[in-house]
């Protein structure tokens, strides 16, 4: 049979840090091209960009892109697109007001019934896309222009609020501090290390496993530098968040989800499927793999995640307005994109889209900070989207 | 009478495969000359030559036509000097109408205005020179594969044909329609027009070739005057398929054990006309260890059989009954097939095989998550130790198991799909053209693979077009034609000859 050594099975790993960088400059390009965003933006406003009550503002106005970013990946890397997403926003935000402020529902049975309604409206557009073969363009279309027009009914044309103080603090409010610090919130700082030390501890981990099995890995020197680097930025942007008032709620939300859902696509068989599922369809079904159902889930998970942005976004504004979410659907589908992943599915990461959003967050807030009207902000973030998906494209086809 | 096209030492190589070796054909003027051989001994591929698919430079040797020494760079070359080839797979648009095709990038037009009252008068003289009676507004989709593939035709005379390559024209037509096809050929002849065709169907070439050229194995191996003597269609055979087989298979012994597996009256519909029966009353068995060979032509409902079988990929109305060590199992879904015990890597492995943007490891474990994981969640370590594990022992040829399907060569994309299958646990593998467009030696390690399966006590079923294969690896054949099994040899009893017989006997009822 095989008279070849285990040496030549497997080839040893000396990889030199040029040609890492350059194997997965896709990895490390898009983190790095926001990091020199943000130094731009920071050095040109002259350091009004990275102040804490900016950067706290930085969450809360990103907040809601960010979730429904996680969604729509899903979404795109099952081959698909989602363009209701904004309106579902609108609506949701709407219900949520009727509900709270008109019958005076109380707001965590609010919160979990707005949920539920998301998830629904997403399975009643997931049910055409996946089980009819509509395509997702034209269900979602149609459904942006129905929950447009249901908002519209559901405020009667008005705004509807304010909101009983506990739901707004769904996105105005912050962590308290339970060791009591003056002007400075310990609290905010600890999570931050502990964060730190856990998002260490997994690297390590996953770098001795890689190691044990022989898998090429970034050289040691890459691995403590980007370990090492980003420490100093997760603990840096919590020591600048605690000497205001700490973390927002909606921050800590935020980040349980990226875990969440990164999690969830790395290492769970559902995500693996969806994976499969974009990158080949035929094949997928051919393997077992219940490729409709898993359509319609992540239609379904998208509902829930807008109905989610839908409360946040009522809860920043205090009001429900029938003009709420209106265009999230293109930031949201702009941050995914910018984020790496491709148009014809099969291929995106959560990190990518959660740093695209930001991106497309970092450029909004400094932009306005240096008094660019929206006129031309709007010039530079589809240049801005057009350039970062070519230079993918031409990466890829290197 | 002199040639219009001479092809001289034509070799043509691809990565790791001489797909031409020194093949010559001479076309003499006003003939019409049939092109035979099996399934991959190069016809396609000398034709993709003549037609400059592959370009001048990309192979060796000389093409003279209408005595001329000629280079051509592209389709738009050969078609320029009236070579006009007409391919196995129709290349019309299916939602435009008959003149609109015919008339694709030849546009009757004037600064880009198309003259639509021109094209129409000029598609009725060309539809009246084929015979087919139909408006040219008709949209193509509308009519049927014969209409369509006389529409084809009508487009090649629009480009003043002068040499008519057809690929497999009468392969899906009844015989009503192949024999109006025919008859036109033997029209144009009279015009003076030369044909090169290329089939499969011994008795339609007996009745229209004057001259037949015998491909083997990327070599010309006779050229046979039909106008001299009459060509039997044994006589064809025997040309096609008169090769030593010395060790091409590597050595088994076999070991078959108790009836395990068998499949009764199955049937299957086309999935859009309800109305054609594409599996007709399918009945097979197979043993433990046994390896069974379905053989047959492209088109004669193999791959349709196998994926109906394998959860209802394919068609409808289907119906028939599965045992399993004589229990019934349920194979209607994917999911249950595969828990049932049944496997099926496709004959496209890039279409239906493989996820090719995913790495080796994604796909090894696609089939079967639950083997590497916990909770639904998936243990990295074990998927890890697990594709390692089939990368070595199916040898495949990678940097390791993180390279993406896309970078490696057909033979280890085809190790890929059978690892995915293997760690699936199948007792039943349904391998459909397991080798094709794999180069030589990698054909050895897939049947060494094959075999050690058998010894596993696995049955594997296994679907090809080349017919050594099919004798040099299998303890039994069926012979599929036309939707129905129509012949069951033993090995040892079974011939190329015999299987062919049985095909050619089949098809003329």
């Amino acid at each position: 049979m095989d008279t070849r050594t285990a040496e030549e099975l497997h080839p040893p790993h000396q990889t030199s840090w040029l040609e890492f960088a350059k194997a997965h400059f896709r990895d490390y390009g898009m983190l790095l091209s926001l990091l020199a965003i943000m130094l731009f933006f920071q050095v040109v406003t002259d350091g009004t960009l990275l102040r804490p009550l900016n950067l706290t503002n930085l969450v809360l106005q990103n907040s809601y892109i960010v979730i429904m970013a996680l969604g729509m990946l899903l979404v795109i890397v099952a081959g698909h697109i989602d363009l209701s997403v904004g309106s579902i926003v609108g609506f949701v935000g709407g219900l949520a007001a009727v509900m709270m402020v008109r019958y005076g529902i109380d707001p965590v049975t609010t919160t979990i019934a707005c949920l539920i309604v998301g998830g629904l409206i997403g399975a009643a557009q997931g049910y055409w896309v996946a089980y009819f073969k509509v395509p997702s363009f034209i269900v979602t279309l149609a459904g942006m222009l129905v929950f447009k027009g249901l908002t519209l009914a559901l405020l009667g044309g008005m705004s509807v609020g304010p909101f009983p103080v506990v739901f707004q603090r769904l996105s105005s409010g912050f962590i308290p501090d339970v060791f009591g610090g003056e002007g400075f919130n310990y609290t905010s700082l600890f999570l931050g290390l502990a964060s730190v030390a856990a998002l260490i501890y997994f690297s390590i981990r996953s770098r001795a496993n890689q190691l044990k099995h022989n898998v090429e890995t970034a050289p040691f020197g890459l691995f403590a530098f980007k370990n090492a680097l980003l420490a100093v930025l997760v603990t840096a942007f919590c020591y600048q968040l605690a000497t205001y008032r700490g973390l927002p709620n909606v921050l800590v939300i935020m980040a349980v989800l990226i875990a969440l859902y990164a999690f969830v696509t790395n290492r769970t068989t559902i995500g693996r499927r969806i994976y499969a599922l974009g990158g080949n369809e035929k094949a997928a079904k051919l393997s077992g793999i219940k490729t409709e159902r898993l359509t319609f889930l992540t239609f379904v998970n998208m509902g829930v995640l807008a109905g989610l942005a839908g409360l946040i976004f009522a809860a920043r504004l205090n009001t429900a307005t029938p003009k709420a979410g209106l265009g999230f659907e293109l930031d949201v589908i702009a941050a995914v994109f910018i984020g790496g992943a491709s148009a014809t599915g099969g291929v995106g990461k959560v990190t990518g889209a959660v740093i695209g959003a930001f991106v497309m967050g970092v450029m909004n807030n400094g932009m306005s900070i240096l008094g660019i009207g929206i006129d031309y902000q709007q010039v530079i973030k589809g240049l801005v989207l057009l350039a970062a998906v070519s230079l993918d494209v031409y990466n890829r086809k290197k | 009478m002199n040639a219009i096209l001479e092809m001289r030492g034509i070799t043509k190589t691809f990565p790791g495969v001489k797909a031409l070796d020194n093949v010559n054909i001479t076309v003499k003027a006003g003939e019409i000359h049939a092109l035979v051989g099996e399934n991959g001994a190069g016809k396609s591929t000398l034709m993709k030559v003549l037609s400059g698919v592959y370009p001048h430079g990309s192979y060796s040797g000389q093409i003279v036509y209408e005595g001329q020494e000629r280079r051509f760079k592209g389709i738009a070359d050969s078609e320029q000097v009236g070579i006009i080839i007409i391919h196995q797979e129709l290349a019309l648009v299916p939602l435009l109408s008959i003149a609109e095709n015919i008339f694709l990038g030849n546009e009757r037009a004037t600064y880009g205005v198309i003259d639509w009252s021109a094209a129409f008068a000029r598609t009725k003289e060309l539809l009246k020179m084929v015979g087919l009676g139909e408006s040219p507004e008709t949209l193509v989709t509308n009519i049927g594969v014969g209409k369509q593939q006389l529409v084809e035709i009508a487009k090649a005379l629009s480009k003043k044909v002068k040499l008519l390559i057809l690929d497999e024209p009468t392969a899906s037509l009844n015989e009503k329609d192949s024999d109006a096809l025919l008859n036109l050929l033997l029209q144009f002849k009279a015009q003076g027009i030369s044909s090169i065709l290329i089939s499969h169907k011994l008795n339609e070439i007996s009745k229209v070739a004057d001259s037949i050229t015998v491909l083997r194995d990327g070599s010309t191996v006779e050229t046979l005057d039909c106008r001299a003597e009459t060509i039997s269609e044994d006589r064809i055979i025997r040309g096609m398929v008169g090769r030593t087989m010395a060790d091409r298979y590597p050595k088994r012994e076999s070991r078959v054990g108790e009836t395990i597996f068998q499949v009764e009256d199955w049937t299957a519909y086309h999935p859009l006309h309800s109305n054609i029966q594409v599996v007709k009353n399918v009945n097979l068995h197979m043993r433990r260890g046994e390896i069974v060979g379905i053989a047959g032509l492209m088109g004669a409902g193999r791959t349709e059989f196998a994926m109906s079988l394998f959860g209802k990929s394919y068609g409808q109305n289907i119906s028939g009954r599965v045992r399993l060590r004589g229990k019934e199992i349920d194979v209607s879904t994917v999911e249950k097939a595969v828990s049932n015990g049944i496997a099926y890597a496709t004959e496209d492995r890039k279409t239906y095989g493989l996820v090719l943007e995913e790495d080796i490891r994604k796909n090894i474990t696609l089939a079967n998550l639950a083997g590497v994981s916990k909770n639904l969640v998936i243990d990295d370590i074990q998927e890890l130790a697990v594709a390692n594990d089939y990368r070595a022992r199916m040898r495949i040829r990678s940097s390791n198991v993180f390279q993406e399907a896309v970078n490696l060569s057909g033979g280890n994309q085809q190790k890929v799909v059978l690892s995915k299958w293997l760690f699936s646990n199948p007792e039943i593998l349904i391998l459909d053209e397991p080798t094709r467009g794999i180069d030589v030696g990698a054909k050895y390690e897939i049947y060494t693979i094959i075999n050690g399966l058998a010894d596993a006590g696995k049955s594997v079923l296994m679907i090809s077009s080349e017919m050594p294969e099919l004798l040099g690896m299998c303890d039994r054949i069926y012979v599929m034609n036309e939707g129905s099994i129509v012949a069951e040899f033993e090995s040892a009893e079974a011939s190329q000859e015999k299987i062919m017989h049985a095909i050619v006997k089949s098809g003329r009822r």
